[in-house]
């Protein structure tokens, strides 16, 4: 019972905090570094 | 579960967080909207095939940005993934674990394999050592330096390697810092031959996070403990070293199946309901 408990409270901060993360316009920063070339990550930069 | 049936999964699962095919032929990386959904594994965002966000990098990049940005969006579909699968990502879903199981595969070294050696229980320290140091707190610390991404992710030196093949451009630009990166790619994937998994085991930070949640997640092995013998089959055949039937919830348990397989029927992977074992 108390892991169930820990699971659907876990789902409901997940869900809260993706949630925050889209009203503060995070996935667009998120696709703004993805859809570059990342220097760091492939050895260049 | 049938070790092709994984390989076939792992294979789809691949494809389909790198399905810019034509990337490979090109150069050029996606733009598609779908980059902004972090895919559960560690492929990275520069891979010419990857069609989502890496979620280590876009923490990273959350981090050591020109202001600190929580990175609410990126930990939430972390938490999410790790409270439903947990490490079956790592077993099922990751494209560079996949590249480790294929070279695991190899025949040529089975002799010469190991599964567990003196200090492979601190090594595994390691990685959560990687997670807080090289992939938070280096970043939140020193603006813009994706420490873990810099210096040490394998994923991101063969997406190097891969764009290098298809841009003459990118190729006259490697130098020092590739080499570096090349080398750790080097090492994992000759280790690879010998250990099953030695970047999982060792250094993945996103298996780390993963891991934590192994206890709590809802799909988990279960053990039937009125049929099972403690024979020890599971044990044996465990590729990352753990005793599923002692310890079927361990941080270390990637949720390959493998013992599942081995067994008589006594233990089961998949949705386990509320506190069974």
């Amino acid at each position: 019972m108390k892991r169930r408990i820990l699971q659907i409270s876990l789902l409901f901060a997940a869900a809260a905090l993706i949630v925050t993360g889209i009203i503060m316009g995070q996935p667009g920063e998120v696709l703004a570094k993805a859809a570059k070339i990342c220097l760091e990550c492939i050895g260049i930069g | 579960m049938d070790n092709k049936k994984r390989t076939a999964i792992q294979l789809v699962a691949t494809l389909i967080q790198n399905a810019n095919f034509k990337g490979f032929f090109t150069g050029k990386i996606s733009e598609a909207p779908t980059k902004s959904v972090c895919v559960p594994g560690l492929n990275c965002y520069s891979c010419p095939g990857a069609i989502g966000a890496c979620p280590i990098g876009s923490l990273q990049s959350s981090l050591s940005g020109l202001h600190i940005r929580i990175p609410y969006y990126v930990v939430g579909l972390l938490i999410f993934f790790g409270v439903i699968l947990g490490r079956l990502i790592c077993g099922f879903l990751c494209p560079f674990g996949f590249l480790q199981d294929l070279i695991y595969m190899i025949p040529i070294f089975k002799k010469q394999r190991v599964r567990t050696f003196r200090g492979d229980g601190i090594l595994r320290y390691l990685k959560y050592f990687i997670l807080v140091i090289c992939v938070l707190l280096i970043p939140s610390l020193v603006r813009f330096t994706p420490f873990f991404c810099k210096y040490i992710c394998p994923s991101g030196t063969v997406s190097g390697i891969l764009l290098a093949i298809a841009d003459h451009k990118i190729l006259a630009a490697l130098g020092g810092q590739f080499i570096w990166k090349a080398s750790v790619l080097g090492i994992i994937l000759v280790m690879s031959i010998f250990i099953a998994r030695p970047f999982c085991r060792y250094i993945c930070p996103l298996g780390a996070f993963y891991g934590l949640f192994n206890k709590i997640s809802i799909v988990r092995l279960k053990v039937n403990e009125e049929t099972c013998t403690h024979c020890g089959a599971c044990a044996r055949c465990c590729p990352m070293a753990v005793d599923p039937s002692k310890n079927p919830d361990s941080a270390e348990c990637i949720r390959c199946g493998k013992c599942v397989h081995e067994c008589n029927g006594s233990l089961h992977l998949g949705f386990v309901k509320g506190d069974k074992k």
